[in-house]
């Protein structure tokens, strides 16, 4: 396994602008923090099924019917920019 | 210059008829809703919200499976699909990506060379994003529609043409709501479609590099890009160029495809099993249940139509076409016995109707057991058929039964004799030239007297009762 | 009489005895507040107005014949559980001004059992640490040496509670974050089994390992809370339909015939010596008063950290992918387009702690190291999971160390993050096992430094790990 991390590629993933400051310390802890994860490639996982959830269950489902929506003017109020009753956000010229 | 083959692959996703969004207990909004009405933690991506399966959605979604043959999957899962996008509220989308519900079957579909199978990959379940609206300095967000359950079916680039696409498009609408598990109405965006194409040479196996266009939602639409993104994909590689692997926007306007010039790490979605949600693990019996009660199919419909009601195959076929007409004939001429003559209404006078108000039968007032009634009513002679044809318009817009209205109006038919002779007599005295006529055998004129006969009736005589009295009496006076 | 430093139990007998009212109780308690919050800033915010309210409702209901363990007494709430109309930060300048529309589960279910909202209690931002220096806010201190961290990442509720502060509190443990706080300073603290208790409305750190749990004064007053807590909810589709017994009841076993494991992982070289014989005299104890010691083995425990750094960094990734400036909380100013928005909001509003732990989890799901990290990880947390399972076969509970050392000095381990995630070790695996766990007190340095016993019990065996923490506390620590 590689040890070398593209913070800048995986911060711009995350959506998190980092200074270089911030790079460099990341770069070097995530190296070691990821040096020491891979100790779990030691391990013969033949055979072996994933553990996905906290407790093995199935089939949970919610019947549909209608639950009356809440008051939207509790949503909008935590908006940090609004239009009317809409999420305002910066012009979108192109899809991200 | 070579011949190159075109090939076409689609996903389309489809909104499923729930009465809730796919996680959390919020209807399904309509179109022209105030923004952000129909939202709530859940859907709206708050702190510590949760969301909770909606069974009927994988219900909807296994029925599909099973009308298009698919094989259902005994455990299917759910996945978080990472991208950042005002859209999603979560900033991932909830969908399947390892264990999909359904995988495999198709749709066949009719082409000049003979029918032709479409294969399906697998189709998976999945929420709708929020609807983003453009203003000229901002946008602004409405999340009514994010959450709305979406069925995804990924078909294998089985198509090589426009056309076929259509006719895939087409059968799969008609799948799916003869199944009830979709409006499938294009103007309220119930049915989008992303289609791949690509071309490559004649002779060469592995298939050129594909476009993808997104998110298109009119049937005009798709058709148009598909033919645009064709020539422009010939031209391009007969001038020696390379298609690029990219994503697309079908521009309406300008009736061409555009490059979204999407950032390289787009695609790097990052898939995570859903924590939230557990595997859905169906049993056997329940998919047999599932089964047991799934709509009959057009084609089977169309044939059992045809032995039951002794209908001819175009008529039936016609019917069966869309599931509300079919119902529509079933249930009239089950009440009446007759299909042959509710299917000659149907296939005749309905249909003129309907195409002249621009309706579906199940958006007028007529009730099958209108129809019923109007049949037995001519049936059994209360009224004639001319009477029958000026009521049916009168039902088809303003609903109620023919009986109750022929009996107000007064409408039945004359079938006493006596009183019918009274007419025959002035009929025949008003025509003498008429009646010579027909000595001089010239047998038409009895037509012609019957037909004066009834205009004295002002139409409601008994037609053949009419005859019979106008036979009667000229053979007398021979 | 300071009724503030008064258990669960003991402030409901005199609520029941009319000796004091909630009002004065809750006064009681923001006095303690007011009094000693400035020194130990356990509390991010309080709402004494509210409280009092709630207060005057729990005596009127009370007068007119209202009774419950809580009705009327105040709890300290983790700053990630929404309680409605409160702020809910995550010690987060992310979720500054951000007002909570909704009740969580628990917070809905202390509501109707009457309990009081007095404040917010500090933590890690976003439950991402060990000690609560992560906070955005302000560094708690703990009670017993005001030099020293109080542990974390739910150090203002062990804080609160052991620092007179409150009555009881609600934390969050991911891995070890209300044990480890409890043992540092002094508190009772038991993670319930993953499924025990809703997870709906409490913020998410890591969707498979998160669970809410008492941190309380004595081991029976984390019994009356964790009765209030426990249960299926419709909200949370992983929470488990299974009845809850009465823990009170469950607490009255004794240690006589319990069999007590000591995973022989637990018990090596490494963790501070004073600690280690804090437990050992627990345990030695234990089986003077009637216990029956065997030891287990637990093979993968050496992996625990590493599988949980990345299966909780990789959900957290997308968890907290959310936190956009879209809809709530911290948005850059002037974002030139959706992108900047993101970036700049989310560097802007998230912590250091927090941005390595994104970072970390993005890079594990990222395309290419899926497999070899996150399809390994959870392969391992099976083989984890699978070492409980044979441990309880031979034993009722575990009996281990909860932390390697007790609290140390603010600023001490700031520099090495993986130093800090070491510290984890004994608390981490019961997480990734989905079990149960409790700490309780059982003794101190010789510094006066509180030391923490852990019991381990099976999945849904928190009536057993009471009892054994109950008699231990009762009867032989006494």
């Amino acid at each position: 396994m590689s040890h070398t991390i593209d913070v800048a590629y995986v911060a711009e993933l995350a959506r998190l602008e980092l200074s270089p400051d911030e790079k460099r310390t990341f770069q070097q802890q995530l190296e070691t923090i990821v040096r020491y994860v891979e100790k779990i490639g030691e391990l013969d996982l033949t055979g072996i099924e994933p553990t996905l959830h906290g407790q093995s269950l199935v089939n949970v489902f919610r019947e549909d019917v209608v639950v009356p929506s809440l008051d939207r003017e509790r949503f909008l109020a935590n908006a940090p920019e609004r239009n009317g009753s809409e999420f305002k956000l910066p012009k979108i010229v192109e899809d991200a | 210059m070579s011949k190159y083959l075109i090939t076409i692959g689609l996903e389309t996703h489809v909104q499923l008829k729930t009465n809730t969004k796919m996680f959390c207990g919020c209807g399904i909004a309509v179109l022209d809703r105030e923004p952000n009405t129909n939202v709530c933690p859940v859907c709206l991506g708050y702190p510590g919200a949760l969301p909770v399966m909606n069974r009927e959605a994988v219900k909807l979604t296994v029925m599909s499976g099973l009308m298009l043959g698919c094989e259902i999957n005994h455990v299917s899962t759910f996945d978080r699909k990472n991208y950042f996008y005002p859209d999603m509220s979560k900033d991932y989308q909830i969908t399947q990506q390892a264990k999909p519900l359904c995988q495999g079957g198709g749709v066949t579909i009719q082409t000049p060379a003979g029918p032709k199978r479409v294969r399906i990959n697998h189709i998976h379940l999945e929420e709708d994003a929020a609807k983003i609206n453009h203003y000229a300095r901002f946008s602004g967000v409405d999340f009514n529609r994010c959450g709305t359950p979406l069925m995804e079916i990924v078909s294998e680039p089985d198509l090589s043409s426009p056309d076929e696409a259509m006719a895939y498009l087409l059968a799969l609408k008609q799948i799916l709501v003869y199944a009830g598990v979709s409006d499938c109405n294009l103007e309220e965006g119930n049915l989008r479609c992303d289609v791949n194409i690509s071309v490559r040479p004649e002779g060469q196996a592995q298939l050129g590099t594909r476009a993808e266009i997104k998110n298109m939602n009119t049937f005009k639409g798709i058709y148009a890009a598909l033919e645009y993104e064709i020539a422009r994909q010939l031209a391009t590689v007969a001038r020696g160029g390379v298609i690029v692997q990219e994503t697309r926007r079908w521009e309406p306007d300008l009736g061409e495809t555009q490059s979204m010039r999407s950032k390289e790490n787009a695609h790097d979605y990052r898939y995570l099993p859903e924590p939230d949600l557990v595997p859905v693990a169906l049993a056997p019996e329940q998919v047999a249940a599932w089964r047991a009660a799934l709509p009959e199919m057009p084609a089977a419909r169309r044939e059992r139509m045809m032995a039951e009601y002794g209908i001819p195959e175009y008529d039936a076929g016609v019917l069966a076409d869309a599931r509300e007409n079919a119902d529509f004939f079933e249930a009239a001429a089950r009440l009446c016995g007759q299909g042959k003559t509710v299917s000659n209404w149907f296939m005749t006078e309905i249909m003129r109707l309907l195409s002249e108000t621009g309706k579906t039968i199940t958006e007028c007032p007529l009730t099958p057991a209108a129809l019923a009634e109007l049949v037995v009513l001519v049936d059994t002679r209360v009224i004639n058929g001319p009477t029958a044809k000026e009521l049916l318009p009168e039902l088809f817009r303003e609903g109620g039964m023919p009986d109750a209205l022929v009996r107000a109006r007064g409408l039945g038919q004359v079938s006493d004799t006596s009183a019918l002779e009274g007419f025959v007599e002035q009929a025949l005295a008003a025509n003498a030239k008429s009646v010579e006529d027909f000595r001089a055998g010239k047998k038409a004129a009895a037509g012609f007297l019957v037909g004066q006969v009834m205009k004295l009736s002002k139409g409601k005589a008994d037609p053949q009762l009419v005859g019979k009295l106008v036979a009667e009496k000229l053979a007398g006076l021979a | 009489m300071d009724v503030s430093t008064l258990t669960i139990c003991e402030a409901a007998s005199g609520l029941r005895a009319k000796a004091f009212s909630s009002v004065e109780l809750t006064g009681a308690v923001l006095d303690a507040i007011e009094k000693r919050d400035a020194e130990l800033n356990a509390y991010l915010s309080v709402d004494a107005e509210g409280a009092l309210r709630q207060a005057a409702g729990a005596d009127a209901a009370r007068a007119a014949g209202a009774d419950g363990d809580l009705l009327g007494v105040p709890v300290a709430i983790k700053d990630l559980i929404n309680v409605e109309g409160q702020p809910c930060t995550c010690a987060s300048k992310q979720l500054l001004g951000y007002v909570s529309p909704y009740d969580a589960t628990v917070s809905a279910k202390l509501r109707r059992a009457g309990a009081i909202f007095a404040g917010r209690t500090n933590m890690d931002e976003f439950a991402m640490g060990s000690s609560t220096e992560a906070s955005a806010f302000k560094v708690t201190r703990n009670p017993h040496d005001l030099s020293r961290v109080p542990g974390g990442s739910s150090g203002g509720s062990a804080a609160a509670v052991a620092g007179g502060e409150a009555i009881a509190a609600l934390g969050t443990d991911t891995g070890g974050s209300i044990r480890q706080p409890a043992s540092f300073c002094g508190c009772v603290g038991l993670k319930p089994s993953y499924g025990r208790v809703s997870r709906y409305g409490v913020t998410a750190y890591a969707s498979s390992l998160d669970q809410v749990g008492p941190m309380t004064r004595t081991v029976e007053d984390a019994a009356v809370l964790l009765q209030q807590l426990a249960g299926c909810d419709a909200r949370d589709g992983t929470t488990l339909d299974l009845p809850v017994p009465d823990y009170r009841a469950a607490l009255r076993g004794g240690l006589k015939g319990l069999k007590i494991g000591l995973p022989k992982e637990y018990y090596i070289d490494g963790a501070d010596r004073e600690v280690m014989a804090c437990v050992r005299r627990a345990v030695d104890a234990c089986a003077a008063a009637g216990a029956e010691i065997v030891e287990v083995s637990l093979p993968h425990t050496e992996y625990a950290i590493a599988v949980y750094y990345i299966v909780a960094t990789a959900e957290a990734s997308a968890n907290l992918a959310r936190f956009d400036g879209v809809r709530y909380g911290h948005r850059a100013a002037n974002p030139r387009s959706v992108f900047e928005l993101y970036a700049k909001s989310r560097a802007e509003g998230l912590g250091t702690e927090v941005k390595r732990r994104i970072i970390l989890g993005t890079y594990v799901l990222s395309s290419g190291y899926y497999e070899a990290y996150y399809g390994r990880a959870q392969k391992v947390r099976t083989l984890v999971r699978k070492d409980y399972a044979e441990a309880f076969k031979t034993c009722d509970v575990l009996m281990t160390p909860v932390a390697p050392t007790a609290a140390y000095r603010i600023g001490e381990a700031c520099d090495d993050p993986l130093k800090m995630y070491l510290g984890d070790i004994f608390t981490v695996p019961a997480n990734l096992a989905g079990i149960c766990g409790i700490s309780v007190p059982c003794g101190a340095t010789a510094a006066g430094l509180p030391v923490g016993l852990q019991l381990l019990g099976p999945a849904f065996g928190e009536g057993t790990i009471l009892r054994a923490a109950y008699a231990y506390e009762q009867e032989v620590r006494a």
